[in-house]
């Protein structure tokens, strides 16, 4: 496999998140367009300054990234649709980087955002996926919340993990979410709460299940150069890695695609575990961030639950994780739940975390994960951000 | 399940009934290749033909090598449970209806992983057997049950859910004068079935089916198929109670087109076994549909009897066997009709049967009308649609599937000529 | 008045009384059965075409069908293998008067209640003929049984061995049609002949002789005892029925009310 070229040069910023909510009556568009609006607005920019834009939504449909150009009244020169659920943001980051290293576009924007009606997730999940429908769907719909039941159980059952260390990580990400006006959770959590909460699927329970809500996420990316000519705080990019359709023929998924690039992902950051200051995985469920915490080096595999018992996740502690509080206490606005640790890592390595910050984040690795299409998740990515110029 | 499945009470007639809901009925048409052969109870697997890899779930082409020539292969059934769950919330009515209700990951001995449904008494992490039955939305399922079977294994509301199972069932026989009814009653019974009805027509003349009936407890209610309000009037009274209705009501007579010399025996096989279906369809059908999430004796299943000329045409039976044809046709457009409610409609094929007077020229395999009896309440309680009952009618199946045309021009050869 | 106008006004006022002699045409009514490789009398059926409903808003109808053999009906003589060749044999040819004329009861209820196969003989005929006097020519001639009370499996009684009801023997019918030239003989069972009529010489011999000599017969009658023995007339006009052998139809008698 050849190495890839560095990032060099290529800088995020521009960071914005909209308030989620529950239910709304508007659409993905509006979503989509107020967050676009905010991070343009942080820039300093219009859109017609905007020659990339990069699309991730669920319930955009009928539209496309396609429609979304004349219903903004955008005109790029480069347009990107990212389908990836969880790992759209990693994924939308790499495309846009490239695109700005050889001059097909100088300011990319890269969005997600979804609206939540009251029957849109039952919508959502009907038609989610060829391989769901035929082989998944039929056996109980539990949705999402089933399939990873089972990777939860299986992980269990040969790592030897609890629900208390799981429950670790939702509440440490409470805690977190407690210092972030726009988390939709406000009230902290206890092991007792979660540990006695309402059974969804067994063994997953309501606090280790995400909120979904309506919400959009946004940033920008653009040279060095640009983002120093208008006096920008910015994030650089010092690695990136993606990988889809991983370790295929395990029989479950008790890893994903990142160990397969973890490497270069290492090596292009001129970095190693030790050196991040804060971890955004995706977190769909605890059990998929025990996942992430193996397979991007932090432990072993099947180690994550013992590496962590005497970690102190929350922003001030000594392994900040998932500072926003994460789409478990933050919600999950669709793909831009896919989104969120990515906006909230510019954030924090730019110094622009306000109540969530991280004291003295300097580098920033920020893992995606997504599209469960039968019984595991095809997409994963992992971006290492660091300090380019702080606010 | 440690104790069996109590009969259930009588129903609160001042209580709304519940309105049947649906698993999810959307597939692939890839995916319809395994629903096709759970309606015969076989366990298969897509497999690419070059390659030999199996496929799973199925698809439009290999995961291995990309050839497109893919086929259905039976499998063995044994498999490794390796991870579970049991759903306690799901936005599917049908399921939220029935929940908590237990999924799992099993990893086949033949290779492929599935999703399956895991009856209750299958131990965490334990070896299965698997089944391959069709939904409430007939569509093919995966079901893991114990290596062993359990006592009353059967009697799982999951298990009730995937089968058309006769136990604690009323079932109507549309005529109590076919030579096969008491050995259907006797195999329903001793299935369980809670009530027998069957349909008398011409009371005016005796049959020796009435006392062997009448002694198994078999209740005779007067109707004929060929008679419109007298199935209407029997709907009205026992179509509420009809958890499974079985159509035994056959007109047959030998003889092709020209022997006939005319159509009088032929519009009989039509009023009996094309109208008379027709009729009790109208009439029945309607308040089984209306029942079929009615509790432990809903209504379920509607059964067909047809002989194998129904595929194709079979001489010396050759008007009957266009009668037939029609009967198979209807039931086709029955299974598209029935198919929001949930009910099933069952066909059991066969060839010649040993009681029916009319097949005595031909020569055996012949089927008794025990066996009939066996391969029915067989296909009940696995939930089949498609039944092929004794050598002929596997025989006729496999050589329709293989080529039509050639089986026809088989059945149709002429005499030794010039 | 003429009398026609009289006959008419003494139906009004009931000096005539008009007495049903015919079986409700519902598809439960038994009808003959042959072996069962012979063709088979149709029963008959009704098919709703609408009932005030979406098929038809404001109307009610029936399609029908039957054999010309089902329910009360008639005979033609074309109906039989010894007629086959007479002229006018057939229900559209018959002269209409035919339909119309006196009727001579036979009583034989008593011997029917005790015997399934009981036979009108020679012997009866001449014991009723010593009491009500000679039947005249051209008279219908009616074998009352109580058989018409029957309900079920008892109506046509059929057994391992055939149908069992009562009938004419052979000398009986040459009798009434050789010797008296009757019209027509009427019978409460579902045939004219006797339930094991097939084994007489000929086999069916009121059918045969019948049939045979352009005379018609009469099936399924009800309410025979309320006809006097002499005096009654019949209206029984069978359907015109093109080359028809039968049909079922409306039997009607006609009786003084003393």
């Amino acid at each position: 496999m050849t190495a890839p070229e560095s990032y060099d040069g290529v800088v995020l910023c521009a960071p914005f998140s909209t308030p989620y909510q529950r239910y709304s009556l508007d659409t993905a568009h509006y979503w989509i367009a107020t967050a676009l609006r905010g991070s343009l607005r942080l820039a300093d920019l219009s859109p017609k300054d905007l020659d990339g834009f990069s699309v991730s939504s669920f319930t955009l449909f009928p539209d496309t990234a396609v429609g979304l150009t004349q219903h903004l009244g955008l005109s790029p020169r480069w347009l990107d649709s990212i389908p990836m659920g969880g790992a759209s943001a990693g994924v939308a980051v790499r495309r846009a980087a490239r695109a700005i290293q050889c001059g097909d576009a100088d300011v990319v924007a890269c969005v997600a955002g979804d609206t939540n009606h009251i029957d849109s997730f039952r919508q959502l999940l009907s038609s989610f996926s060829r391989f769901a429908v035929d082989a998944s769907y039929p056996y109980g719909y539990g949705g999402p919340n089933a399939s990873f039941a089972l990777l939860t159980d299986r992980y269990m059952h040969e790592f030897g993990a609890t629900r208390e260390d799981f429950g670790k990580i939702c509440i440490t990400q409470r805690e977190n979410a407690l210092r972030n006006p726009n988390a939709i959770m406000k009230k902290p959590l206890t092991m007792d709460q979660y540990l006695n909460a309402r059974p969804i699927s067994d063994p997953i329970a309501l606090f280790d299940c995400v909120m979904p809500c309506a919400g959009a996420e946004a940033f920008l990316v653009t040279s060095e150069d640009f983002a120093c000519k208008r006096r920008l705080p910015y994030a650089k990019l010092s690695a990136a890695i993606e990988r889809h359709n991983a370790h295929h023929s395990d029989h479950i998924q008790l890893r994903g695609g990142w160990t397969v690039d973890i490497d270069t992902l290492w090596n292009q950051a001129g970095l190693g575990p030790s050196d991040i200051d804060l971890l955004q995985t995706y977190d769909d469920y605890p059990v998929i961030c025990m996942m992430q915490i193996e397979d991007l080096g932090f432990c072993a595999k099947g180690g994550a639950a013992d590496f962590l018992r005497d970690k102190n996740l929350t922003i001030s502690g000594d392994f900040p994780h998932n500072t926003s509080g994460g789409q478990l206490s933050a919600g999950q606005a669709g793909a831009a739940g896919g989104f969120i640790g990515m906006v909230d890592a510019i954030r924090q390595v730019t110094g622009q975390a306000n109540s969530t910050q991280v004291e003295n984040a300097q580098h920033a690795l920020v893992s995606g994960f997504g599209m469960i299409n039968f019984d595991r998740g095809l997409c994963t990515s992992a971006s290492i951000l660091s300090t380019g110029a702080l606010a | 399940m440690s104790t069996p499945l109590p009969r259930p009470k009588k129903k609160d007639p001042q209580k709304r009934s519940v309105a049947a809901t649906r698993p999810p009925e959307m597939r692939s048409r890839a995916a319809m290749h395994l629903t096709a052969a759970a309606a015969e109870g076989r366990l298969v697997m897509q497999c690419c033909s070059e390659c030999n890899e199996l496929l799973y779930p199925p698809r439009d082409a290999c995961s291995n090598c990309l050839s497109t020539d893919l086929s259905i292969q039976d499998i063995a059934s044994g498999g490794q449970l390796i991870a579970e769950t049991t759903i306690h919330a799901s936005p599917r009515l049908f399921f939220r209806e029935r929940l908590p209700w237990r999924t799992g990951t099993i990893k086949l001995d033949a290779g492929p992983v599935i999703l399956a449904h895991v009856h209750p008494d299958v131990t965490k992490h334990a070896r299965v057997q698997v089944e391959h039955r069709l939904d409430r939305a007939g569509q093919g399922v995966f079901l893991a049950l114990p290596e062993q079977a359990t006592p009353h294994m059967e009697d799982e509301p999951m298990m009730r859910e995937l089968s058309a199972n006769p136990k604690h069932r009323r079932i109507f026989l549309t005529d109590a004068k076919s030579p096969h009814a008491p050995a259907l009653a006797r195999a329903l019974l001793k299935a369980g079935a809670s009530e027998i009805y069957a349909g008398e027509p011409e009371s005016w003349r005796p049959h020796p089916n009435a006392a062997v009936l009448k002694d198994l407890g078999v209740e005779i209610l007067p109707m004929d198929v060929t008679d419109e309000a007298s199935v209407r009037k029997i709907a009205g009274e026992i179509g509420g109670k009809t958890d499974i209705l079985i159509n035994t009501a056959q007109f047959m007579r030998p003889g092709g087109i020209l022997s006939r010399g005319d159509t009088g025996f032929a519009r009989d096989e039509l009023e009996i076994n094309y109208l008379g279906l027709m009729r009790l369809a109208q009439a029945f059908g309607p308040s089984m549909c209306a029942r079929t999430a009615d509790g432990v004796n809903s209504a379920v299943a509607w059964v067909n009897l047809l002989s194998v000329g129904a595929l194709t045409n079979a001489q010396p039976f050759g008007a009957f066997s266009a009668s037939q044809a029609g009967a198979y046709s209807i039931s086709q457009a029955l299974r598209s009709e029935f198919r929001s409610a949930g009910l099933r409609v069952m066909h059991v094929f066969s060839g010649p049967t040993e009681e029916d007077e009319w097949y005595q020229q031909l020569p055996p395999p012949k089927v008794t009308s025990n066996a009939l009896g066996r391969a029915v309440v067989d296909g009940l309680e696995r939930g089949l649609e498609d039944v092929w009952c004794g050598d002929i009618a596997k025989d006729f199946r496999d050589r329709f599937r293989r080529d039509p045309k050639v089986l026809e021009r088989e059945l149709t050869m002429g005499e030794d000529g010039a | 008045m003429s009398t026609l106008m009289d006959f008419a006004s003494n139906i009004a006022n009931g000096k005539t009384k008009v007495i049903d002699l015919t079986h409700t045409l519902d598809p439960d009514f038994p009808v003959i059965v042959l072996p069962p490789e012979f063709g088979q009398c149709a029963r008959f059926r009704m098919e709703e075409i609408s009932c005030y409903d979406h098929r038809g808003p404001a109307w009610k109808w029936h399609n029908i069908s039957m054999s010309e053999h089902t329910g009360t009906h008639f005979d033609a003589p074309a109906h039989w293998i010894s007629g086959r060749d007479l002229p006018n044999a057939s229900v559209d040819e018959i002269d209409v008067k035919n339909f119309i004329g006196p009727i001579c009861v036979i009583d034989c209820s008593d011997g029917a209640n005790q015997n399934d196969d009981f036979e009108l003989t020679v012997d009866i005929i001449k014991d009723w003929e010593a009491i009500h006097g000679t039947i005249p020519p051209n008279t219908w001639v009616f074998m009352r049984t109580g058989w018409s009370k029957r309900k079920g499996m008892e109506y046509l009684n059929m057994k391992e061995d055939g149908p069992h009801s009562p009938g004419p023997t052979p000398e009986a019918v040459r009798l009434l049609v050789e010797e008296r030239d009757i019209r027509g003989f009427g019978v409460e069972t579902v045939g004219t002949d006797a339930g094991q009529g097939a084994h007489y010489i000929p086999p069916y011999p009121a059918h045969f002789y019948l049939h045979g000599a352009g005379k018609f017969g009469l099936q399924c009658l009800c309410n025979l005892d309320q006809l006097p023995a002499t005096g009654a007339v019949l209206l029984a006009a069978p359907l015109k029925i093109k080359n028809g052998t039968g049909s079922p139809l409306r039997v009607l008698a006609l009786v003084d009310n003393e």
